[in-house]
């Protein structure tokens, strides 16, 4: 049982039940739809950027625990962050959970997402918002992105 | 928590001895995460007798060599397991003859198999192909592909909230553009067992070929094909506790006889020049290339074990243990069963409000619990409810009652966690 209170920690739950920024950005100017078609999560993540910093940013959908709780803690953290400083993070989530060399340490509020790793059937949940985040600041119209 | 009071559902067999059966079965006795596994994922592969085991493990250590071929004593009787195998398949569906038994991987190709060498040939643009609301993948995409194919139509059966077919139009379903009814026995992802006898009965007055699709069915049904009067009827071994890899194909004789063969190869010819090839008899014409032989020779063994302890004495078990475990779960508040036909399988899928199925997957498996959480491969039937998926525990033989209370308190686990 104290593997499952790590990964179904607090934190975790606390973001589950009451997701930061799920609303849809009327005047968003980047915007994607995730999917893992392998157990139905489906979300879509807005994006406002002006001068390359992350003015707004939101998701809405619906997903399991790990899923929600990881895509609203996400739109907590890249907020006000530069494009740059988004995609190092995005690249430092995405190899700290699947475990790829150069990872580094998930710290301050993204330390609760770590425990996933230990559950490697759940990692696609965590980084689905990321994966679908990432798409949408590449690109200028909406698209789709799937992960399974 | 509401206090329906439980009825007591006693099995009435004494002469069932669950431990016995269990200690053939070496997979359960052990702990997963600290706690006794609880393998409740049999609608999705079952696990192995020792006899099955130990039979594929007799068949490499004496017997194995490649098969209707050698002159030499190792292929003659690995010739006559895979053969013996074959008589035992027929047996086991009460088929007439052999050469009506197809050995494939499994019953999804078997699927495809009839799709694409039985009704591709014959159908034309505006033909149609009639299946239902409630069949898995495998019985929804072989028959896509033909309708893409040939530009015939793809018509389902509709299905009612309790997860049974609705069969009140289905005599306007069956009409001359029907070239098959391709039906599920029992449905993998709500347990329904389908009124397969009457439904080929009126396909059948209509002329109209039935294949039915028993993957769900083989484990906990005496199947009589005879009796059915099914043109094809398809099944997987592995989720009637023999191997991965291997399954059979049952078709009429004459339906078989006039088919061209599906894959060319090895096995399914008589002679081959380059102008010009022979194809084999039934059932070779349709095994090219060297088969699963040691599949073969499990299934053999796994049909044995049924048979040995006898299919309705394991089918009145498992009714029990649905029974006990749909009265527990209808029990806790927050729980709603999908699936409740008056006819079922031991299948039992669920959901706990507010908990998504993956998350359930992963607090029972902490538990020891293993169960499937995910869409079944069965999307429509998932979108009918207007969900993503299910949680599913599906029970064999070899469960117990003290599984079905693991399976309860990892419920209550589940709903304290995300209280």
């Amino acid at each position: 049982m104290s593997d499952l209170r790590d990964l179904y920690q607090q934190v975790i739950m606390d973001h589950k039940k009451n997701p930061r920024n799920f609303r849809e950005i009327t005047d968003a100017n980047h915007m994607a739809h995730g999917n893992n078609p392998l157990c139905g999560d489906a979300l879509v993540v807005y994006a406002k950027l002006k001068d390359g910093v992350i003015e707004d940013v939101s998701f809405q959908g619906s997903g399991c625990a790990i899923s929600v709780a990881s895509a609203s803690l996400m739109t907590e953290i890249l907020k006000g962050k530069t494009m740059e400083e988004a995609e190092k993070l995005y690249d430092n989530v995405h190899k700290a959970l699947t475990g790829e060399a150069g990872g580094g340490e998930l710290s301050g509020k993204l330390e609760v997402l770590a425990g996933v790793k230990e559950f490697p059937a759940r990692v696609k949940c965590a980084t689905l918002s990321w994966h679908t985040v990432h798409a949408a600041m590449d690109s200028d119209h909406d698209i789709s992105v799937t992960t399974e | 928590m509401t206090q329906t009071e439980l009825k007591a559902v006693p099995f009435p067999e004494t002469d069932f001895d669950i431990e016995a059966i269990r200690r053939d079965f070496p997979i359960l006795n052990q702990e997963v995460n600290g706690n006794p596994l609880a393998y409740l994922d049999n609608a999705a592969s079952s696990q192995k007798p020792v006899q099955v085991i130990e039979a594929v493990d007799a068949y490499y250590r004496l017997d194995n060599a490649n098969v209707h071929r050698g002159v030499h004593r190792l292929s003659q009787r690995a010739t006559d397991a895979y053969e013996g195998a074959r008589d035992k398949v027929r047996g086991f569906l009460n088929a007439k003859l052999d050469k009506e038994i197809v050995f494939v991987r499994g019953a999804t190709e078997a699927i495809n198999l009839v799709a694409q060498s039985f009704v591709r040939p014959q159908i034309k643009p505006g033909d149609e192909i009639l299946i239902s609301h409630i069949e898995h993948h495998a019985n929804i995409v072989p028959w896509q592909m033909v309708c893409e194919q040939t530009g015939a139509k793809l018509k389902v059966i509709p299905m009612t909230e309790s997860g049974e077919l609705d069969l009140s139009d289905f005599d306007s379903l069956l009409n001359e553009r029907t070239k098959i009814l391709a039906i599920g026995h029992v449905s993998n992802a709500l347990g329904t067992i389908n009124p397969i006898k009457e439904m080929i009965g009126q396909a059948k007055a209509k002329s109209i070929p039935v294949l039915v699709d028993g993957a769900q069915a083989v484990p906990h049904i005496a199947v009589d094909v005879q009796d059915l009067d099914c043109d094809f009827y398809v099944f997987s071994g592995h989720k009637m506790f023999a191997p991965t890899g291997i399954g059979a194909l049952y078709g009429k004789q004459a339906l078989l006889e006039a088919m061209p063969p599906w894959q060319g190869g090895g096995d399914m010819i008589l002679s081959v020049s380059f102008s010009h090839t022979e194809y084999n008899t039934l059932p070779y014409k349709f095994e090219a290339g060297t088969p699963h032989i040691a599949g073969a020779v499990g299934l053999g063994a796994a049909i044995d074990y049924m048979q040995a302890i006898g299919i309705d004495k394991l089918a009145a078990y498992e009714h029990h243990l649905l029974e006990v475990a749909t009265a527990k779960l209808e029990a806790i508040d927050g729980i709603r069963i999908i699936g409740t036909a008056k006819n079922k399988a031991s299948v039992l899928s669920f959901m706990i409000e507010d908990v998504h199925p993956h998350d359930v997957g992963t607090i029972f498996d902490q538990q020891g619990v293993a169960i499937r959480a995910g869409h079944h491969c069965a999307q429509p039937v998932m979108e009918f409810y207007g969900i993503a998926a299910t949680a599913r525990a599906s029970f064999a033989f070899y469960n117990t009652e003290q599984e079905i209370d693991a399976l309860v308190n990892a419920i209550k686990t589940t709903q304290e966690l995300f209280a």
